[in-house]
């Protein structure tokens, strides 16, 4: 009705007639007008960011305009405390960065420090790293699939990952004497002697592990509310994601094959047999697939490593970098003194800088260690698979329904302790 | 002037064939070689070594504070190419007072990353298309990975306590 028409004039049969929806209900499309724009927090205390992650929403309708992540609510100073701990003293900071994948963690900045120090690390170390990094990596992978089930309304999946990813906790109890803050690889090697038995208990888990993810690829696979929520939804071109510096399963998912364990194998990861898969959709199903495949994969990786762990010792022959033996230093007078040396001193590293990639389960994880030839690290930079894929989310959420936001964060899988540092 | 050291290395004698002068000094890591390149000419650099060099992915970028040796930062790019399987590290090395161009038109990733480094360091770059802090709150006082910071912050002491 236009401005200035009377009650008088609207009930004017003729008058009627010109309008074309008379209900009143077709109200026009008009998306530049910013009476219609609305601005939703979401987050930093929101289940589904999985954290504390804010994301501005600037919303048309149900349709995300913008989406404006915000970050820094867990950020704790970690590469600055690096810079005052000992070489040794950063392996439980590690821990705390990624803690889904800590022992992936250890890893990446053991194997950064051991190359400036040229260390050569015992195969049988080498390999109990790989398999214990795998099955980090299917405990990681259990928790996104389990959380991410459950913002997509599956309850009942997220029990389940959660009861067979308990089992793995066990292991690294087993091993470390923690389930979490495992801190288990160390500079030149292992924490500790692997426990006797450990053989048999893994192998159980492996059986477990393979009917657990048989038992959610039939519960999520053709399940049509999953299916209907995740295919199509959350893709962007791939040079895109590329040039966003998105890395890991998402890439994988939309087509590239890249993978650090493939491209630059360390810690003997060449001597495995297993594949890296891809899916071309570049979607969020796409993005369950890959991952799913992965955790089967890793188990592949884990069998091989249970049946082919070579024999030898677990730690490098490097006596000034490594604690000696409780029994050697109530004996020897240089084990006694090497000891009190790392103790006290810590122990120095050649001047350089090395920047050591390793495949995290959320993608590539570098650390960047500079070295001024002391005892503590000069710089500690850490380059963190989630803070890269997180750079993506604001395209990804461009122009989508709100209710799809939360399949596609889900998809992305980053920690805030990752991201933030 | 190709410095030495460089002349052996396909990629350095590649730019300075096409930026001459961009090639400061090169050393050899551990894991490969590092160059170092004048910090006027990092978009130049850039643009070369993503259209020709092939290094399509930018894996991240960070800096390193030297203080007090002048020039006290080394802002520091993780360049990679999935196509040929190598990395590369570039270096440009900047004062306290410099402003270095932003390389996030060349790859976006850069975005985040210099952000990081101007939140942390207080290292300006110019032509950013959001230099925000992104980490420390907006209101926060001095860049915390500097090495004359204390790590215990400026405002707090444990003698207060």
């Amino acid at each position: 009705m236009k401005e200035g028409t009377t009650h008088v004039e609207s009930l004017d049969p003729q008058h009627e007639l010109q309008v074309a929806d008379p209900s009143g209900l077709e109200i026009p499309y008009e998306p530049s007008s910013t009476a219609r724009k609305m601005t939703l927090n979401m987050g930093p205390q929101h289940p589904s960011t999985h954290g504390v992650l804010r994301v501005v929403l600037e919303l048309d309708g149900e349709t995300i305009l913008t989406a404006r992540p915000e970050i820094g609510y867990l950020h704790t100073g970690i590469e600055k405390e690096f810079e005052v701990k000992k070489y040794q003293q950063g392996i439980p900071l590690t821990d705390r960065v990624d803690y889904l994948s800590n022992l992936g963690n250890n890893l990446g900045y053991s194997l950064a420090v051991e190359r400036l120090l040229q260390l050569e690390i015992p195969p049988m170390a080498q390999w109990m790293r790989v398999m214990l990094c795998e099955l980090s990596r299917v405990s990681s992978h259990l928790t996104w699939l389990g959380t991410h089930a459950l913002d997509l309304g599956a309850m009942s999946v997220y029990f389940y990952c959660f009861r067979e990813r308990e089992e793995i906790l066990k292991i690294f109890e087993m091993f470390s004497g923690q389930r979490m803050m495992t801190s288990y690889i160390r500079i030149g090697g292992l924490a500790l002697e692997p426990p006797r038995g450990w053989q048999k208990v893994v192998g159980n888990v492996i059986g477990r592990l393979e009917k657990g993810i048989a038992e959610y690829h039939n519960l999520l696979s053709s399940n049509p509310i999953f299916v209907d929520r995740t295919k199509g939804v959350g893709g962007l071109p791939v040079e895109v994601m590329m040039d966003l510096g998105v890395t890991g399963p998402m890439i994988r998912a939309a087509g590239i094959k890249t993978d650090v364990r493939k491209d630059e194998p360390y810690s003997s990861y060449e001597k495995f047999d297993f594949e890296v898969p891809t899916r071309s959709e570049n979607d969020v199903y796409a993005r369950y697939e890959v991952r799913m495949e992965e955790m089967r994969q890793s188990l592949r990786i884990v069998k091989q490593a249970l049946d082919g762990m070579p024999a030898g010792p677990w730690q490098a022959d490097a006596p000034h970098v490594l604690l000696p033996e409780r029994e050697k230093m109530k004996t020897q007078m240089e084990s006694l003194i090497y000891h009190f040396k790392i103790v006290t001193e810590g122990f120095r590293v050649p001047e350089g800088s090395v920047y050591q990639i390793t495949e995290s389960p959320r993608g590539e994880l570098g650390f960047y260690v500079v070295s001024d030839g002391t005892a503590k690290p000069h710089r500690v930079f850490m380059r963190t698979p989630s803070f890269g894929n997180l750079q993506a989310l604001g395209a990804l959420l461009e122009g989508v329904p709100i209710a799809d936001s939360i399949a596609i964060m889900g998809s992305m899988d980053f920690v805030l302790g990752d991201v933030d540092r | 002037m190709l410095p030495e050291v460089a002349a052996q290395n396909p990629i350095a004698v590649e730019l300075e064939k096409g930026i001459p002068g961009a090639v400061v000094d090169l050393k050899t890591e551990l894991d490969g070689p590092v160059l170092y390149v004048a910090g006027s000419s990092i978009v130049a650099v850039a643009k070369h070594l993503r259209d020709v060099a092939g290094f399509a992915r930018l894996s991240a970028v960070t800096a390193v504070d030297w203080w007090p040796r002048e020039p006290r930062f080394e802002i520091v790019y993780f360049l990679h190419s999935i196509a040929k399987n190598t990395r590369l590290r570039v270096i440009v090395r900047a004062k306290e007072s410099d402003s270095i161009e932003s390389v996030s038109r060349i790859w976006r990733s850069a975005n985040w990353y210099e952000r990081e480094v101007f939140d942390l360091f207080g290292v300006q770059f110019f032509n950013h298309p959001n230099l925000e802090r992104i980490m420390m709150p907006a209101d926060w006082e001095g860049y915390p990975l500097r090495k004359d910071y204390p790590v215990h912050g400026h405002k707090y002491s444990y003698q207060d306590e």
